[in-house]
């Protein structure tokens, strides 16, 4: 499935401080469903690149969640704006600089540019591992987003999954209520205000350290130092692996080469149409 | 129709070079890719003799109304270019430009000469932002070293040759001379301004550098009687228009492309429309 050739106004549907993160949905008329992994480019239609020309270019966002919605469902004002309904999709966002700080402030009505679904997607634990039975999915702070849709598609095919979500602080936390409600999660701080005191991947470390380490596929999506812990523990046990990665973005669709990511053989591989889930 | 050093194209706006990944824009869009190309001539990435795999990151960083990039022209060298590219991007519904880099003439010339052979390729843009191994020199910031290789590729293709302007000198305008004085048939301008972006040294690009694209169109058009492709921030069909009332008979898009990957096809279409408003 191809995205739509080109960036599409989308309108935001709601947008809600959730912890220290924020929560925001648009109604994608034109887009496919997303695959659990995928990304999108956004900006605002307006207020973007006007305080001292920044943010220019549009932020790349792991989708969270994704939903085909029937077209009555919005038309709360009476009109309907096209004879079909449209994708809720729904983001997890940390305000770290000007573009994402203004993504925080979105208003429900307004426009964002959307141009995606793009990059790839997790691969089922059989594809990674014929004795993968079940998920383990390992999240670090904002990177808990993209686990949370694959969560729902992996419970969906009734796939066992089970879910480790780590979080620096109160201040960088958030999210769980809002993408996670529904099911049972484990979860680490650094500073101890919840769960586990210590790192998410002491969790998976015991996890791993169990009878069943072996019948599953992890999949993990956090800052850098938490990814290489996940691989290295993966690696150690000969656990199936995937991350979903980061890097700084212009383009998103393989035009700029900005997001080169060392594949280990001196060359590099584009994080936007290469990755973002890349195999450990 | 436009008629561009012999190029017959359906509007004035192509891609800079390095800014538009046709192959990979097309497995990530489809067929609407192909159905509403974005550009009516498209200038392939840079290649080189060798494969590069380009620079470490971090590549690229957001600056006021622009970015820095330091990429570092990675690409399959010339004989991947020839096997696996070529004939993909042959079947774009635009002419070809080839972008061609090297560190001396000769091997310059070999890789004119190779291509010159290919039917695909219409035409090439000559990315003189390096240094001559031999005399250590960036090409594009001497006018004698242009001439040379100019003088140097000529006789080796009929087809034309557009040389890449780089801003960083202090006379862009004598190169330019220079470029057809040896025989180019056009001139492209602006390459990147040298510019450094938190971890990030390289080339600055988007609106923020038009300003400065502008002054250097009206300087080498007031200069050369070439037909000049104009670049440098170019982000919607006013600046277009503003790069062709400059003297550009051409306008690139280049890091707008990032942001809307239709921005050609919005420029195109203004111009369109603002030419059947003037007749």
């Amino acid at each position: 499935m191809t995205a739509p050739f080109g960036r599409r106004a989308c309108e935001v549907l709601d947008s809600h401080a959730s912890g220290g993160y924020s929560v925001f949905s648009l109604l994608d008329r034109e887009g496919p469903e997303p695959e659990p992994g995928q990304f999108y480019m956004l900006a605002t239609q307006s207020h973007w690149e006007e305080a001292g020309g920044r943010p220019f270019l549009p932020r790349a966002l792991s989708v969270a969640d994704a939903h085909t919605e029937p077209r009555s469902r919005f038309e709360p004002h009476g009109e309907p704006k096209l004879d079909r309904g449209g994708v809720r999709l729904d983001f997890l966002i940390e305000g770290v600089g000007p573009g994402t700080d203004r993504l925080c402030e979105l208003e429900p009505g307004e426009n964002v540019w959307l141009n995606g679904p793009l990059g790839n997607s997790f691969s089922p634990p059989r594809e990674l591992s014929e004795n993968a039975a079940g998920a383990i999915l390992v999240g670090g702070g904002i990177g808990i987003a993209p686990l949370a849709l694959w969560r729902r598609r992996l419970a969906a095919r009734n796939v066992p999954a089970r879910v480790l979500l780590g979080f620096r602080d109160e201040a960088h936390s958030g999210g769980i209520d809002d993408l996670f409600a529904c099911c049972e999660v484990a979860l680490a701080s650094d500073d101890g205000h919840i769960g586990h005191h210590g790192y998410v991947t002491d969790l998976l470390s015991t996890m791993l350290d169990g009878d069943d380490a072996q019948s599953a596929a992890v999949y993990a999506c956090g800052p850098p130092p938490m990814l290489d812990a996940v691989q290295a523990l993966c690696t150690s046990r000969e656990v199936a692996c995937e991350l979903a990665m980061e890097s700084p973005m212009a383009c998103g669709y393989g035009a700029c080469y900005g997001c080169a990511v060392p594949k280990g053989d001196g060359t590099y591989l584009r994080l936007c149409v290469d990755g973002p889930v890349v195999r450990a | 129709m436009i008629d561009f050093c012999g190029l017959r194209l359906a509007n004035p706006v192509i891609n800079a070079s390095g800014t538009f990944d046709a192959i990979t824009a097309g497995r990530v869009y489809g067929d609407a890719l192909l159905a509403e190309f974005p550009f009516s001539a498209f200038v392939s990435k840079t290649i080189t003799l060798e494969p590069r795999a380009g620079n470490a990151p971090q590549r690229i960083w957001e600056t006021p109304a622009g970015m820095v990039n330091s990429i570092g022209l990675p690409n399959k060298g010339l004989a991947g270019f020839i096997a696996e590219d070529l004939p993909q991007l042959g079947e774009l519904p635009a002419p070809l430009i080839v972008s061609v880099m090297a560190t001396g003439r000769d091997d310059f010339g070999r890789m004119v000469s190779a291509l010159d052979e290919r039917d695909e390729v219409a035409a090439f843009e000559l990315n003189v932002s390096c240094p001559n191994v031999h005399s250590g020199l960036i090409v594009g910031e001497q006018p004698a070293e242009t001439l040379a290789l100019l003088e140097a590729l000529r006789p080796l293709t009929a087809k034309p040759l557009i040389v890449k302007l780089t801003p960083n000198v202090a006379d862009p305008a004598a190169v330019a001379v220079a470029a057809e004085e040896g025989g180019a048939d056009a001139v492209s301008l602006i390459n990147t301004v040298k510019a450094s972006g938190g971890p990030v040294t390289g080339g600055l690009s988007g609106p923020a550098i038009r300003p400065i694209a502008i002054a250097q169109v009206k300087a080498v058009a007031a200069v050369v009687g070439l037909p000049i492709v104009g670049m440098g921030g170019v982000c919607s069909g006013a600046d277009a228009a503003e790069m062709l009332a400059a003297g550009a008979s051409l306008v690139a898009v280049g890091t707008e492309s990032f942001r809307d990957p239709r921005a050609g096809l919005r420029i195109a279409a203004y111009l369109s429309e603002t030419s059947e408003r003037s007749l």
